[in-house]
């Protein structure tokens, strides 16, 4: 019990395309945060923040950011980038400070401002660049996402009505997630209407880049008991673990996988490694999970992670799916926040977003959103660069 | 015809002739490949080599997966106008074990694909310069699957 790691509070600030500063939805959701968990900042001893590198040097040194808008107050900070897991290892830091009897309540803390239009590389001929390359050779985001969603059509029967049901699925539970950006109910209809980007991907399978800002607070077990919340949800195990070589998936940005022709290697995925530490380190299997928040960049990808999570035999999600399983009110809820779909990716936010939304979920608080009688939540999440994380909360 | 001369879009990363190779690097120790080139430090955790020599990579493999691109992509890539779509595959090679991505020749498209057929390796233009035509690899169908004649 003395390894259990409390989450006493959880804040958002809403999803959008708001334009404002990302300090501002830090603080908003700092303050939420705080507010939920009943405590007064001072009490805060240590402040793990995700860095986002669009927003210039104060992104760099978030958790500091953070901690001087809030008022600074003498704890310590802390900032982690890892792309797209960024909030996790953050949390990560802020777990291993508790433990460690460093401090006993820390805020954990990632938003983002997005910038308009493409993400492009830098310009002239720089061919040691892979980001470089790839744009000059037109292989773009949504190719490696096409590229995995055709190889599901190919090795497992997945259509494309498949796809649009992820879309329609999460935009319903979505509809009802007040933080969520995207509230409109789409049809199957809808999102085959939608202009075709990487074949099979349309439009309307791929996620949007938003503004955001998540928080937690978390806590020794002591601490959550001595203000009357020792039946708070728990951190059971955090993963961020690196790809093993060979790595068998090409990635973005790369223009081509490892090789794993030397003797003893092995070809790896590293999505399905993700959960594995994860479940390994709580102690528990996927047949103990009971909602899952996974990272559907597009909506095949959801179907991948559903896999990747082993929720479902490989190849076999788009049948959960088709028989309703993922939704709410199902086998195995995924995704009852809306996903990315719904949200849009606010890159050092949304790995802290997802462990939100699990928070809620375990509590029993999310309305019409609920997964009656959730008490076990894994999240799971891939950036660039072998950066990944899955989260496994219970309460 | 273009008069222009041919020149590699990327120097050093294929060879230019009739059946074009990708040119990567093999370390010395323990045999992996790298494409793009890898001389420095070998990346399989069981080798600490800084010995590779530079080898021409299979120029046949077999379809990942593949898709298309619908928009035009942002710049350093130099589009025709109007922007034509164009088709993209991932290609496995066997001996190396590691998946090339590439644009598919024109006039091959999604519906003509499909995953473990054969492909090989060719040349086509990528862009032009005021200079030069910028040839790229790409992936074609290999003639001789289905019907031989």
């Amino acid at each position: 019990m003395s390894n259990d790691i409390a989450i006493i509070g959880a804040g958002m600030h809403p999803w959008g395309k708001w334009g404002h500063n990302f300090v501002e939805y830090g603080v908003a959701a700092a303050r939420e945060a705080l507010a939920d968990a009943g405590i007064p900042w001072q009490d805060v001893g240590f402040v793990s923040g995700g860095a986002t590198v669009r927003c210039g040097y104060p992104g760099y040194v978030a958790g500091a950011t953070f901690a001087q808008a809030l008022g600074w107050q003498g704890c310590e900070v802390n900032t982690s980038y890892a792309a797209c897991a960024s909030g996790s290892q953050a949390l990560a830091a802020a777990r291993n400070k508790i433990l460690a009897g460093a401090c006993d309540v820390a805020l954990v803390i990632g938003a983002d401002t997005t910038p308009k239009g493409f993400l492009a590389p830098a310009g002239g001929y720089r061919p040691e660049d892979p980001d470089w390359v790839r744009f000059y050779l037109g292989i773009t985001n949504p190719t490696y996402f096409a590229l995995y969603a055709r190889r599901r059509m190919d090795l497992y029967g997945d259509t494309l009505e498949d796809f649009a049901a992820v879309k329609v699925k999460n935009s319903l539970i979505g509809s009802k997630n007040p933080r969520a950006r995207y509230r409109k109910c789409f049809t199957a209809e809808d999102v085959a209407a939608s202009a075709m980007v990487a074949d099979p991907l349309r439009l309307m399978d791929i996620c949007a880049t938003s503004d955001g800002g998540a928080a937690l607070i978390i806590c020794s077990a002591d601490y959550a008991r001595r203000i009357g919340k020792a039946d708070a949800p728990r951190i059971a195990a955090i993963s961020t673990v690196t790809p093993s070589f060979a790595s068998a998936v090409v990635e973005m940005p790369d223009i081509a996988t490892d090789s794993a022709a030397a003797a003893g290697i092995e070809a790896h995925s590293f999505r399905a490694a993700l959960p594995v530490k994860a479940y390994e380190e709580a102690g528990i299997g996927p047949e103990d999970v009971d909602v899952a928040e996974v990272y559907d960049l597009s909506t095949a990808l959801e179907l991948d992670w559903i896999e990747d999570l082993q929720l479902a035999p490989r190849g076999e999600a788009a049948q959960l799916l088709r028989r309703g399983d993922t939704a709410v009110g199902g086998r195995i809820p995924v995704n009852p926040s809306g996903g990315l779909a719904c949200f849009g990716e606010a890159v050092p936010a949304q790995a802290l977003a997802q462990v939100c939304e699990l928070t809620w979920q375990l509590r029993g608080e999310c309305g019409d959103r609920q997964v009656a009688g959730a008490k076990v939540g894994i999240t799971a999440n891939q950036g660039l660069f072998g950066h990944g994380s899955s989260v496994i909360i219970k309460r | 015809m273009n008069e222009k001369p041919q020149a590699p879009a990327i120097e050093g990363w294929f060879t230019m002739d009739d059946k074009p190779r990708l040119i990567g690097t093999q370390c010395c120790a323990c045999g992996t490949y790298f494409f793009p080139k890898q001389q420095r430090y070998c990346k399989n955790p069981d080798c600490d080599s800084t010995d590779f020599r530079e080898v021409q990579l299979s120029r046949t493999g077999r379809v990942w997966s593949y898709t298309n691109a619908c928009y035009k992509p942002p710049a350093p890539f130099v589009a025709a106008e109007p922007f034509e779509p164009y088709t993209i595959a991932a290609v496995t090679l066997e001996e190396e074990q590691m998946t090339v991505l590439g644009q598919v020749v024109t006039g091959v498209n999604v519906s003509d694909l499909k995953v473990g057929m054969a492909m090989e390796l060719v040349l086509e233009p990528l862009h032009e310069t005021d200079d030069d035509i910028k040839m790229t690899w790409k992936w074609r169908p290999l003639a001789e699957q289905g019907e031989q004649h």
